[in-house]
């Protein structure tokens, strides 16, 4: 697929080191020359130094014949005109564009195919990462929270806890401990190795598993790996940036006590403006005494969403010190999060990874809506829709154990009519239904794609 | 410094070129000629050894980082020089020395084209055959081919692509994806080799000798299946044929990609570099041509134009064909056409000597500066087109120029030492830091006569021409072997 990337940030980086991964013909444009010199000789993609929002530099990059161009620039309106000059010029077929914000967030209509900027999907990773770490507080203890068809299904990852009613169990007796409720179990993370679930396999504590459960259900699957319910309440967000004092307003309409550090003293009082119960404090993140006296011991979470990772990291660690329950970390580099340990962090948040699966929804053949990247993007779970009839499908009709899936590749949950189904072996696919798949490794991507392309010889 | 994935990558490489034995012994075959045993030798321990280096290192992973790439090319071109003359040696129908055969090989894999053989006419067909080839998988690069079939490479192809290709700027890829770009060029050059053939034989040449001149003319190469090279045939068309070919390959392939892929002869018309290479060439050939005339050289106009032109056109984009000669032309137009081989052909084409972009380059920057002592507060940049040449280009060029000189002339006096007479020597020098092929006196029809020390230094010199110095030259400096 040839791919237009427009602004070399750090969402733009990220996304090109995953698509390039996946054998796509990648260029990326930005005003800067040097980023773009330095991106080169790291991977193998072409790059375009000018504004993005020109038709001759677009040009210049292969607007002509590209499939899809994603507008990432820092700069909303040059996303914008970007776009536009790719349809209005190019007809290019997909274009996204990051648009960060409020003002034109807040109306959709300037989105639109019959007015208004001709953009297909906007992306807004502020909004993304703030909905991520939202969830996770939902469901204390979950390292991961993934949404598929509209929330109704979710994949989270846990910890096992001792204690939790499902460690020592079969996988295959799941059902019994927890009367009612239907979940699988995607995968298992031991010490960092993959095990893929088989229905004699045993969960132990510290395992990392994966789940998939309708939304509904998820509280009760993780009380029994977890053994206690703990109940989250206060929380400190460290960092009053974007998705620091969105996340504040999310929670504290929750019902959360909802404490906020923030440096800049013209900064913290703007943001005590615009919030109504969260108490906004103006210090350092890293400042012990400060977060004494704040009664940090009794936080249930801390979340550090500065934008600086050293201090999220740094900030992390001691309110974990200091006796916060959980402590959360944003960090951007990839390097912080793949090459250093983070034993005292009970999550890091990569922005990349989080916002990575929206783009990668688009560029997925086959119809898949959603994906999601697990495991730093080695793993990863898509929702697919199966169109066609038993002909031209090569899913239709078909038991869930006669499609030929990759190794390590499997259905966790199919969503048919609004009603969650976890499927048996016997479970056979039907028209329409959404499918809820997960990879343990990324690169079967395209077999599984394949399946769920609608062989056209038939139509 | 990686050594695993360098050797590994080495094995591979002299995997694949293994197969390019097997052509020669189907040539073989076909003729009958009895020179089948050197080919299947000459296979058997490429494809051994590159099998021995890439077995124990198989299952190394790893990105080939920007330094490791010009080790690479370096070696396999080395390594490719030293088995490519594995037929020459082995070959009981012409009993080479070692010497012998590693600069025919050279020459032939660098696009240089002066050879050793005296009686090309009384070798066998494979021979012939497998020289012509030699200088094909040259021309384009053969590490170019190899990034365009091993995917597996990934960012390090760009290293390898960046160390190989010709001209001063090297970033710019045709394609978003390296192996998309390699393969692209190559298609160009496959289907240029076919159309050039087909003239060929359609000019009246038989099949066997327009395959095989097919090969040395789109490579820019110059090596003949006869000792009289294109005079051989003795006629006006095929020397048409080949004046075409030889201009067409002396463009910037990039150009020819997106004339190709545009459906339209517009890239050609606003590319600067060509125009000026044109005009260079017309400027001389006027020169040329009233010379010519003027000293009576042919008693024709009618020969004095197409001699004239024909030479003009094989030495200026540095082939290196002839047909009556030019090495006994009056006055200094031999040392015109040799020196005229120092600018060569376009950028990221198959020419060889120091490309018409940096000269051009050159050329604006001496411009600039004179302008500059006539305004001395102008703001100025160097443009080619509408495209402004950066600062740090401009530099290189200039540094690059004085490296070429100094090399030629350190080359040629080399050559003084071990006991060439000067004008061979510095002749010589330039055909084969060109690689161009033909010089002048002891040279001007063979590399026959002159000693093995004389030769292993015009080998060297080949190879930096080819890689353009500096991919050859890093490899020689301490900051290089540091970590």
């Amino acid at each position: 697929m040839k791919i237009l990337i427009l602004g070399a940030s750090q969402v733009g980086i990220s996304i090109a080191e995953v698509l390039v991964g996946e054998e796509n013909d990648v260029t990326v444009v930005d005003i800067d020359r040097r980023p773009l010199q330095q991106l080169q000789n790291r991977l193998d993609i072409r790059t375009v130094a000018g504004h993005a929002g020109y038709p001759s530099v677009l040009r210049a990059a292969g607007a002509e014949d590209a499939s899809l161009i994603l507008a990432v620039t820092n700069n909303d309106e040059v996303n914008m005109v970007a776009c536009q000059t790719a349809e209005t010029i190019f007809g290019t077929p997909t274009k996204i564009a990051r648009i960060r914000s409020k003002e034109y967030l807040k109306n959709p209509e300037l989105f639109g195919a019959d007015a208004g900027f001709y953009i297909d999907v906007v992306i807004s990773p502020e909004v993304i990462v703030k909905d991520h770490i939202t969830r996770l507080i939902e469901f204390p203890g979950a390292l991961q929270v993934l949404d598929f068809a509209d929330g109704q299904v979710q994949l989270v990852g846990v910890k096992a806890v001792a204690g939790g009613a499902l460690i020592g169990c079969q996988l295959e007796v799941l059902g019994a401990h927890m009367p009612g409720v239907q979940t699988r179990v995607a995968a298992i993370y031991r010490d960092g190795e993959v095990i893929t679930p088989v229905s004699e396999t045993v969960i132990k504590e510290g395992d990392e598993v994966f789940f998939v459960a309708a939304r509904k259900h998820i509280r009760k699957v993780m009380q029994a790996m977890r053994g206690k319910s703990d109940k989250t309440k206060r929380i400190f967000i460290a960092g009053g940036g974007n998705i620091g004092l969105n996340l504040a307003r999310g929670l504290e309409r929750q019902g959360y006590s909802v404490k906020l550090l923030e440096l800049n003293p013209e900064r913290a009082e703007k943001i005590a403006d615009l919030v109504d119960n969260t108490v906004v404090l103006n210090g350092n993140a890293a400042d012990a005494g400060l977060l004494l006296q704040e009664n940090i011991e009794g936080a249930d979470v801390f979340c550090s969403v500065t934008e600086k990772d050293e201090i999220n990291i740094l900030s992390a660690k001691l309110a974990k010190q200091l006796g916060a329950k959980r402590v959360m970390a944003l960090v951007n580099r990839p390097a912080y999060v793949e090459h250093i340990e983070h034993h005292d962090i009970n999550v890091i948040i990569s922005p990349r990874v989080a916002t990575i699966g929206s783009v990668l929804a688009h560029i997925r053949r086959g119809d898949v809506v959603a994906v999601h990247s697990l495991r730093r993007g080695r793993a990863e779970a898509i929702e697919a829709i199966a169109h066609g009839d038993e002909h031209s499908s090569k899913v239709i009709g078909k038991g869930v154990r006669d499609i030929p899936f990759p190794r390590g590749t499997g259905i966790g949950a199919i969503v048919r009519n609004d009603e969650v189904i976890i499927p048996s072996k016997e479970t056979v696919i039907e028209a329409e239904d959404h499918v809820i798949i997960f990879m343990e490794d990324k690169s079967c991507i395209s077999n599984v794609e394949s399946l769920f392309q609608v062989d056209v010889t038939f139509i | 410094m990686h050594y695993q994935i360098v050797l590994k990558i080495l094995g591979i490489l002299l995997i694949i070129f293994s197969a390019t034995h097997i052509t020669p012994l189907l040539v073989s075959a076909i003729y009958a000629d009895g020179n089948s045993l050197p080919f299947i030798s000459a296979f058997s321990v490429t494809l051994f050894t590159g099998l021995i280096l890439w077995f124990p290192v198989r299952t190394v992973k790893r990105d080939l980082r920007y330094r490791d790439g010009f080790l690479v090319v370096v070696l396999f071109w080395t390594v490719l020089a030293a088995f490519g003359a594995l037929p020459f040696l082995l070959s009981e129908y012409h009993s080479l020395s070692l010497t012998d055969a590693f600069f025919e090989s050279m020459s032939g894999l660098t696009t240089t084209g002066g050879t050793i053989f005296t009686h090309l006419d009384t070798l066998p067909e494979s021979t012939l055959y497998y020289r012509q080839q030699l200088q094909w998988l040259g021309g384009m690069g053969i590490v170019v081919l190899a990034v365009a079939i091993m995917p597996m490479l990934g960012i390090g192809g760009m290293q390898l692509y960046r160390a190989e290709t010709p001209g001063p700027m090297k970033d710019s890829k045709l394609t978003p994806r390296i192996t998309e770009s390699a393969k692209a060029l190559w298609y160009i050059y496959l289907g240029l080799t076919v159309l050039c053939a087909i003239a060929y034989k359609l000019a009246g040449m038989s099949t066997f000798d327009a395959i095989c001149h097919a090969f040395s003319t789109v490579a820019i190469g110059g090596f003949s299946t006869h000792d009289q090279s294109i005079g051989f045939f003795d006629s006006a068309a095929v020397e048409a044929v080949a004046m075409v070919f030889m201009m067409i390959a002396a463009a910037n392939f990039s150009l020819h990609f997106l004339a190709w892929r545009n459906r339209s002869i517009r890239p050609y018309l606003r590319d600067t570099e060509y125009g000026f290479f044109l005009l260079v060439l017309g400027a001389v050939a006027l020169l040329l041509l009233l010379t010519l005339s003027v000293q009576e050289v042919y008693s024709e106009t009618g020969t004095t134009i197409r001699q004239g032109l024909f030479h003009l056109v094989s030495i200026a984009t540095t082939t290196g064909y002839t047909s009556s000669g030019f090495a006994w032309w009056p006055g200094a137009l031999p040392v015109l056409l040799i020196l005229l081989s120092f600018m060569g052909g376009c950028a990221g084409s198959t020419a060889g000597g120091m490309k018409v972009m940096r000269v051009q380059l050159m050329y604006k920057q001496g411009k600039q500066e004179i302008v500059r002592l006539v305004h001395p507060n102008a703001v100025l940049s160097v443009k080619l087109g509408r495209q402004v040449i950066s600062e740090r280009v401009i530099n290189t060029v200039t540094v690059f120029f004085s490296a070429y000189l100094l090399c030629y002339v350190l080359t040629a006096i080399a050559l003084s030492a071990v006991g060439l007479d000067w004008v061979t020597a510095f002749s010589a020098a330039a055909a084969c830091l060109n690689n161009l092929g033909p010089g002048l006196e002891q040279v001007a029809q063979n590399y026959a006569v002159i000693n093995d020390a004389a030769k292993w230094i015009l080998a060297f010199a080949m190879l930096l021409g080819r890689l353009e110095l500096f991919t050859l030259l890093v490899l020689f400096t301490g900051t290089f072997w540091r970590d």
